[in-house]
């Protein structure tokens, strides 16, 4: 003992002892007396710990063939458990080892219960199962004496915390040990625990109790945060984790949980609480977070502390996994809505269902870059996408080149359909132009539309006043979006609406005068409705289409394509359908351009979005009917101005993809976008359509108990 | 807003109750026992559908001179039943149905922990806390 004791400092002196006790007991069963023996007898131990337990066994060993009998000699001695107290805070290898025995007996005398300690008559045994239980810091079970684990707490953690000192850490500085467990209140109690339940310790929660302990005990270094898990606490956690789990992203589940931490022996409702605390997402398995929380928890409890009525934060689990699950959640809710008005569309339009599944898809795309930035989407590349898929799917022979385009567009996406109805307007106007025109129109939605209007907008000349460039109301705001572009629409003329609705830069919507005549066109062959409504004021289209497109692209990216769909299928009744069945908002615009036509609505922006959700989802597509009607009707110019305006934005924007297939690209591109700001503000509107249903509902339901409580009354 | 809470096991033994201190415990108890009666009527002439399409909240079960009784019933045949002061009647029919959804939720929690055993006592402070939020909003 003296060696161990001697070469180890005093708080090692324990471990020392430990191992002496395990030396003892090896020696005791017959087993040769060395330290690895002792180690091959019990549990191995962690491969490390083996190998630190062994180096310092190794060096005791001849020492402990000597102290194994003066270990017995101490086993019998038994030193009243004071020793212990000394032990834990002496550092006196001897009186470590003298309080150890003490403590063993302790730990013998009071867990009459725990028959683990019977197989070692004498305390060495439990000292050398101690030892073996650091030493392994393996994975034993608690099976140790629960009932010791509070009284030899103290005992234990001296004890224990040589041991665990061994286990736990390689022999380097034990003191590092000791210092880093220092703060961890509940090692100590483990420790000591651990070094009682011996035998079977399985668990790692003793050896890493136990280090824990020893930690506190030696050093009662400041607990800056009680709860706060330290590195070699944390390791000791994961590794009983993996015991249970080998997947350390995977879920330990409750019974398996429990039954773990039953064998802390704490009682049930302190478990219960613990659990209750632990469990974060209340899924009834534990995560590594939240096991390791827990195992801290019992820890602490074990060794005297209160359990918290909150989980205390440094136990919190990440919440990464929430987190994500969050973002994913609203991405998925994002392309939900987005999807919505891409099976609009195609209600519209069932000539166009290639387009109308593109869109979804690229709403999903652009559906991350919509929920974060609603506004301005490269519209050139995804109405150029549009506008090929418009053209794919209609493979009609338009006349102009960018029909096809439209109606790939409108496969794709609302925006497409813009894009290709603005390409429409352009060829028949200026092609490259107006759809250059239309994108830039479409700022939010579109910022490849804009750089791709620009460039078409260069290209083709202005073919009608450049409108002013009004400050487009921000997609973001769907209906205060649509109510401005309604109302902006209203006021301006197309051009200007899908000017502002378009692009809030400065670009002008050159398009707009060549999309209103597109959108115009469209219209009529858009929807049958709308046709006869298009049809109505050709001069009028013109410009709002300009400004529906814009609009559209702004808000409702869908729309947009819609719109631009609408105005290419005045030239071509294939892209029309095409864009139509693609954008949903086609024939939300349809209707509300049917519905404006009769309404006169200056509805206000639920209103508008109720009309335009009610025949589609997206609101951007009605916008866009209405941007044609308007063009044809001049009506209300609330929702479908605003619509209208995306989709002459979009329209616009569309135009201009079939110039270059790059262009093309772009335009795709800010079709999805536009397509996504549709859905973003499709969805924020079914979001509050539903809220307002539940109040109703609820004031149903209210209304009928005053009724029901009323009514005997009435009897009076 | 409630003056007492109580869950009932599906044996109709008490797991959890629980009444404002000021009044006369007993006499809610009482009246929580006697309103299980008419929550086993409730659920013997719903049961003829299948256990899915019954409905979760009975509702008012009977109503005294001080006090309005409301039950809710899970699928697994536990009752929860509330009492509240038939004076505050700002109380809506479904605000106690959203109060039951609480209590419910909590008992779920309450279920999800390993170390409960069906049956016993529900001893959860997380339970607690949420069934004493819901007695002082009353008050």
């Amino acid at each position: 003992m003296e060696l161990c004791g001697a070469t180890r400092l005093g708080y090692f002196g324990r471990s020392q002892f430990y191992i002496a006790l395990k030396l003892v007991a090896v020696a005791q069963s017959g087993f040769p007396l060395r330290v690895e023996s002792i180690n091959t007898v019990k549990d191995l131990p962690l491969p490390r710990f083996v190998a630190s337990k062994n180096e310092q066994e190794s060096r005791h060993a001849a020492s402990y063939s000597s102290d194994s009998e003066s270990q017995g000699s101490y086993s019998g001695v038994i030193p009243p458990p004071p020793g212990r107290g000394q032990v834990k805070k002496g550092p006196g290898s001897h009186d470590a080892v003298q309080p150890r025995p003490s403590a063993d007996q302790q730990e013998p005398a009071s867990p009459v219960v725990s028959p683990q300690q019977s197989p070692p008559a004498s305390p060495h045994t439990w000292r050398k199962h101690n030892r073996h239980p650091s030493g392994g810091n393996s994975e034993r079970p608690l099976t140790g004496p629960g009932p010791f684990w509070s009284p030899f707490g103290d005992a234990q953690s001296g004890s224990s915390a040589g041991d665990a000192v061994w286990s736990g850490h390689s022999p380097p500085p034990p003191q590092e040990n000791w210092v880093s467990f220092a703060d961890t209140p509940p090692t100590s109690t483990l420790l000591t625990m651990h070094p009682a339940s011996v035998q079977d310790q399985t668990t790692v929660r003793t050896v890493a109790s136990a280090t824990t302990a020893n930690e506190i005990r030696r050093q009662s270094s400041s607990c800056d945060d009680p709860w706060k898990i330290t590195d070699e606490q944390r390791q000791y956690y994961i590794n009983q984790f993996t015991t249970i789990q080998p997947d350390l992203n995977g879920f330990i589940p409750g019974s398996a949980a429990k039954e773990f931490f039953t064998k802390s022996k704490l009682p049930i409702l302190e478990l219960s609480h613990i659990w209750e605390l632990s469990d974060f997402d209340k899924d009834g398995a534990l995560t590594l977070d939240e096991f390791c929380a827990a195992f801290h928890l019992v820890v602490a409890r074990k060794n005297g502390y209160d359990l918290p009525e909150k989980l205390p934060e440094s136990l919190m689990p990440k919440l990464i996994d929430l987190e994500d699950s969050a973002d994913v959640g609203d991405q998925p809710g994002e392309v939900g809505y987005s999807g919505s008005p891409a099976e609009a569309p195609p209600s519209k339009s069932p000539s166009m269902p290639s387009l109308n599944q593109t869109w979804p898809e690229l709403n999903q795309s652009s559906e991350d870059t919509a929920i974060v930035h609603p506004v301005p989407i490269r519209m050139t590349p995804s109405k150029i996408h549009m506008q090929e898929m418009e053209l794919k799917r209609t493979s009609s022979d338009h006349t102009n080149p960018t029909s096809p385009l439209l109606v790939k567009t409108s496969d794709l996406s609302e925006e497409s359909k813009i894009n290709s109805s603005v390409k429409f307007p352009s060829g028949n106007t200026v092609d490259g132009y107006s759809s250059s025109d239309s994108f830039p129109s479409d700022p939010e939605q579109i910022g490849s539309n804009v750089t791709r209007q620009r460039s078409h907008s260069g290209a083709s000349p202005d073919n009608t006043a450049p409108p002013p460039p009004p400050p487009r109301p921000q997609p973001s705001h769907s209906r205060s979006s649509s109510l401005d572009m309604n109302r902006t629409f209203a006021v301006t003329t197309g051009q200007q609406q899908a000017g502002v609705v378009a692009h809030p830069p400065a670009v002008p919507p050159r398009p707009q005068p060549s999309q209103a005549p597109g959108p115009s066109v469209h219209r009529p062959v858009d929807a049958d409705g709308l046709i006869t409504h298009t049809s109505t004021s050709p001069q009028q289209i013109p410009e709002q289409p300009n400004f529906a497109d814009f609009s559209q692209f702004e808000v409702f990216a869908a729309s947009n394509v819609t719109e631009e769909q609408d105005n290419e299928a005045e030239k071509h009744p294939d892209v029309l359908p095409a864009e139509k069945a693609s954008d949903p908002a086609g024939s939300l615009r349809v209707a509300q351009t049917d519905g404006k036509i009769e309404e006169k609505t200056a509805a206000s922006v639920p209103a508008n979005v109720s009309k335009g959700t009610t025949p589609l989802a997206p609101p951007p597509k009605p916008v866009r009917r209405r941007l044609k009607s308007e063009d044809e009707l001049r009506p209300d110019v609330d929702e479908h101005t605003q619509k209208t305006g995306v989709l002459a934005a979009v329209l616009a924007s569309q135009p201009s993809i079939p110039r270059s297939v790059g262009k093309d690209k772009k335009a795709i591109q800010a079709s999805i976008r536009r397509n996504k700001e549709t859905n973003t503000v499709l969805a924020r509107l079914n979001s509050e359509l539903q809220q307002q249903l539940k109040d109703v509902l609820e004031e149903r339901i209210s209304l009928e108990v005053q009724l029901e409580q009323l009514r005997p009354f009435s009897h009076l | 807003m409630a003056v007492c809470i109580a869950v009932i096991a599906k044996e109709n033994y008490p797991l959890y109750i629980r009444s404002t201190p000021t009044e006369d415990e007993l006499k809610f108890h009482y009246m929580v026992h006697t309103s299980l009666d008419v929550v086993d009527e409730k659920i013997s002439a719903m049961g003829k559908a299948l256990v899915d399409q019954r409905e979760l909240y009975l509702g008012l079960l009977y109503p005294t001179e001080d006090y309005k009784v409301y039950g809710y019933v899970t699928n697994s045949k536990v009752k929860f039943v509330m009492v509240v002061d038939s004076s505050n009647t700002a109380l809506r029919d479904n605000e106690i149905c959203s109060m039951f959804r609480k209590l419910h939720n909590s008992y779920t929690d309450v279920m999800c922990n390993p170390f409960y055993n069906p049956g016993d006592r529900i001893q959860s402070r997380a339970f607690d806390n949420m069934v004493t939020s819901m007695m002082i909003q009353v008050c």
